[in-house]
């Protein structure tokens, strides 16, 4: 039997996952990242992962935490992959603990678990407030592992151009580039796994890592692997403003016992420690008594919203609301949060436990990405499969905290062996595949980089990226009106035309890193309108989507996902029924009871 | 009305491993919390000198900006740390920017520390699990066992304790503080500890533990303050055991 051949793209969570489920089964993998796998964006996950262990004697089960998912989700995805996943998350954090990850513990000396967002239980295992890192470690020493015995073979600091497809449409290969040298080259293979992460630089501004571009997805949407749901982006509602990122303050705050408030009083400037209790604004804890301050992502946004922009109650009359630990013993927060109090404290200089911090919504997390099927992982281009956050199938309108790093687990542990089955299964492999293929797109694309570095137009690579940034920012995010939406897309074509005659400052060719981002953001300014006009054709609010103009859900037109393709230059929008087999749809409200 | 407030910042430029160093000078104006990372993205925006000629944005590494990928270590003002977390308002201009010594030079700040992953295979800094598949829970372990590991478990892989080590040079191939406190990290795991007696190995090899010095100066570096001479002296008492079994029984 031929050796099948496979390669993973994004070297996070899932991509690891991945790596890790291929090697496994035996089967060679090579690993590309654009940073060491070990400095991946999942690094940046804080407060936990979910999984219904049911320690603490509330009656938790596998079946709450799939209900919990998908009401948090506003019934938006298909419902039979997202149970399998709930169901298998439990087994996921005792592989992780089986790997080493240092979670916390209980005085028993099990596995201790805290409370998130858009649940009544205690369902998120943690590690300290750097439980991210900790699982991409314990999967990056697995990786290494394999790569000391020579079943992996890792490509960092490469970046993904774009995926080899014969003439039959089947995916054959990659190409890419090694971002020290700019050599372009192509890699063969059977089948490409895509782990690529977030999309948060599209926004400008967010909690995203520097490489969370959504560059490789818009590649690949470009050669026809279709895109879904991409209107429907999660703003995170506690970040640290910051002119270079938005630093996320975990949702395990509030999970640990943190509350939101605002003075009573519009433009009180006295500190906030001299400010009474019953001169504050609870107003999660108001608005919504059976959740509180632990209301889903979008909700607890749209509020903090409407405090600052229709309350005008902001902290001095600014963008910003109080998140209060101070309450909270300092024992407690050091041992369950230092991570992200020391973030707090050495990017602004103020002690956390001792002063409430000043916190802002910021753009978080993409729900959307890279069409797959509802069984392994499978996109619609043969040989292509997708995982974690690049792919959209398993949080619907809105994810709930602490599920991400659960579903990058299960789809990078689906898709490796899902890969190697469809590897196994060709009748002819890469090795078949006629020279000619790859060398057409190792032309294309350095043809596309020579182009780039030679042109002397007038334009700055960062300014068109920050206007970008601005315009889905301000309109593409919380609230949404099609009359922005549509001059959204006017001033995105805009942009597009000003990027043929950027500059690139630097004609180089050696780890010529305004090149990389200039080719990253061609491909952005893509994936924004493939989300601007998703936002613009949905007339209903769901989940992270909201309109003023249509504030209601509409399941009888919209209960549908929205698949995004192209051809010939154009983006265009269909839209595929939403599987809800297993929990009839019924109103999300988390102000009563359910 | 005044002149706007400049940053001054002096940077230590290098177009490839064989190129000879320069300096560039620039001049940006001042924002209020601004770091190092936010006045790079001002030079690559508008790459031109402090006296006005034109040059290429700066190569350097970063990802998280949050101090948690280890991405964007460097030397500012001759000190090893991260970009991200030095705030412009806290450091004496004009800033400088160097790579760190310790690495090759890639380009500009841009170094290769694929030496530290190296040394991570070599340890192996690992749990060696049976596979993936469904093998029940995980051993228990004590909180306070939990509350001494975890902290050696946030290990960035930055490098900075080695750029201050003096035993890190061209003659010697010491694998530094990082690689000894995960091997601490590996063997204080209930499983991690079978298999303890080949990491020691390999940290009594060559370019090992025994190259320590004490200069302590690792510990100071650390961004994320991990007790790194706790975890030598800790290391040195492993090895010492192990040699002496080695001896008597060996």
């Amino acid at each position: 039997m031929r050796e099948p051949k496979i390669i993973v793209v994004g070297g996070g969570l899932a991509g690891l996952m991945a790596t890790i489920r291929v090697a496994e089964a035996g089967v060679p993998v090579e690993l590309f990242s654009i940073v060491p796998v070990k400095r991946s964006h999942s690094v940046c996950a804080q407060g936990g992962i979910n999984a219904a262990k049911n320690t603490k004697g509330e009656g938790d089960s596998t079946d709450k935490h799939f209900d919990d998912t998908i009401y948090g989700g506003d019934f938006l995805a298909n419902q039979p992959l997202v149970k399998r996943m709930c169901e298998a998350a439990p087994g996921i954090i005792d592989l992780l603990d089986r790997m080493g990850v240092m979670f916390n513990r209980t005085t028993e000396g099990l596995l201790d678990y805290r409370r998130f967002g858009g649940t009544l239980y205690h369902r998120t295992a943690f590690a300290g407030a750097t439980t991210g890192q900790q699982l991409l470690y314990a999967l990056d020493e697995q990786v290494r592992r394999y790569e000391a015995d020579g079943k992996v073979n890792k490509f960092e600091g490469w970046t993904f151009l774009s995926a080899v497809i014969d003439d039959g449409g089947i995916c054959r290969g990659i190409c890419a580039m090694d971002m020290r040298s700019t050599e372009v080259k192509t890699f063969p293979a059977d089948a490409a796994i895509f782990c690529t992460g977030g999309i948060g630089a599209i926004f400008g501004l967010s909690t995203n890592s520097v490489v969370c571009t959504g560059s490789a997805q818009s590649a690949l949407f470009q050669q026809g692997v279709d895109y879904a749901n991409g209107e429907f982006i999660q703003v995170h509602p506690t970040a640290i403003p910051g002119e270079d990122k938005l630093r996320l303050m975990s949702e395990s705050a509030r999970g640990e016992g943190g509350r939101i408030w605002v003075p009573r009083k519009p433009g009180d400037t006295r500190p906030p420690n001299s400010i009474l209790e019953s001169e504050r604004f609870y107003f999660l804890e108001e608005w919504y008594p059976k959740y509180g301050n632990l209301v889903p992502r979008d909700i607890a946004t749209r509020a903090i919203h409407r405090v600052v922009f229709q309350e005008k109650l902001g902290i001095h009359g600014q963008a910003a609301v109080y998140l209060d630990l101070t309450h909270i013993p300092r024992e407690v927060l050091d041992r369950k949060l230092e991570g992200i109090l020391e973030i707090y404290e050495k990017f602004l200089g103020i002690n956390p436990r001792k002063e409430p911090m000043k916190v802002f919504p910021g753009m978080h997390y993409a729900m959307g990405g890279v069409w797959v099927n509802n069984e392994d992982q499978a996109t619609n281009v043969p040989g292509i499969y997708a995982a974690g956050e690049c792919e959209y199938q398993y949080h619907g309108a809105n994810r709930l905290g602490a599920n991400s790093l659960v579903s990058c687990i299960f789809g990078g542990g689906i898709a490796g062996p899902a890969a190697v089955k469809y590897a196994r299964g060709l009748a002819q492999g890469c090795e078949s595949t006629p020279a000619s293929a790859f060398e057409r797109e190792r032309k294309r694309q350095a043809a596309m980089n020579e182009a780039l570095i030679r042109q002397e137009g007038g334009e700055n690579p960062i300014a068109i990226w920050r206007a970008m940034g601005e315009l889905m920012t301000e309109h593409v995010t919380v609230t949404r009106y099609n009359k922005n939406l549509q001059q959204v897309d006017a001033k995105l074509r805009e942009l597009t035309d000003r990027f043929r005659r950027i500059n690139l400052s630097d004609h180089t060719l050696w780890s010529n890193q305004t090149l990389n981002f200039a080719r990253e953001l061609g491909n952005m300014l893509v994936l924004a309108r493939v989300i601007t006009l998703g936002a613009l054709a949905r007339n209903e609010s769901r989940g992270a989507h909201y309109k003023p103009d249509f504030p209601e859900r509409d399941d009888a037109n919209w209960l549908k996902t929205t698949r995004a393709n192209y051809s010939n230059g154009e983006i265009k929008l269909t839209y595929e029924p939403v599987d809800t087999s297993l929990i009839p749809p019924r109103p999300r409200r988390y102000d009563v009871a359910r | 009305m005044g002149e706007t407030k400049k940053v001054i910042l002096r940077v230590k430029r290098q177009a490839g491993p064989k190129h000879a160093p320069r300096w560039e000078e620039f001049a940006l104006n001042w924002r209020p919390a601004m770091n190092v990372i936010i006045c790079l993205r001002d030079i690559a925006e508008n790459p031109v000198t402090r006296d006005g000629k034109k040059t290429t944005p700066v190569t350097y590494e970063s990802n998280c900006l949050e101090e948690v990928c280890g991405s964007c270590a460097m030397l500012i003002n001759g000190k090893a740390r991260m970009a991200c977390s030095a705030l412009v308002d806290s450091l004496p201009q004009p800033i400088r920017l160097e790579p760190l010594s310790k690495f090759p030079v890639v380009r500009d700040l841009a170094v290769d520390r694929s030496f530290m992953f190296e040394s991570l295979k070599r340890v192996k800094a690992w749990i060696p699990i049976d596979g993936t598949y469904d093998l029940g829970e995980g051993p228990r372990m004590a909180p306070e066992t939990q509350e001494q590991a975890y902290p050696l478990s946030r290990c960035i892989s930055c490098g900075n304790c080695l750029e201050v080590c003096p035993q890190v040079n061209e003659n010697n191939a010491f694998v530094g503080a990082a690689i000894i406190s995960q091997v601490r990290l590996f063997n204080m795991h209930p499983t991690g500890a079978m298999h303890a007696r080949e990491r020691l190995e390999a940290l009594m090899g060559p370019g090992g533990i025994a190259d320590c010095a004490n200069a302590q100066n690792c510990v100071k570096a650390c961004p994320k303050e991990i007790p790194l001479t706790e975890s030598i002296a800790e290391m040195n008492r492993q090895a010492w055991k192990q040699a002496l079994l080695g001896w008597l029984f060996g």
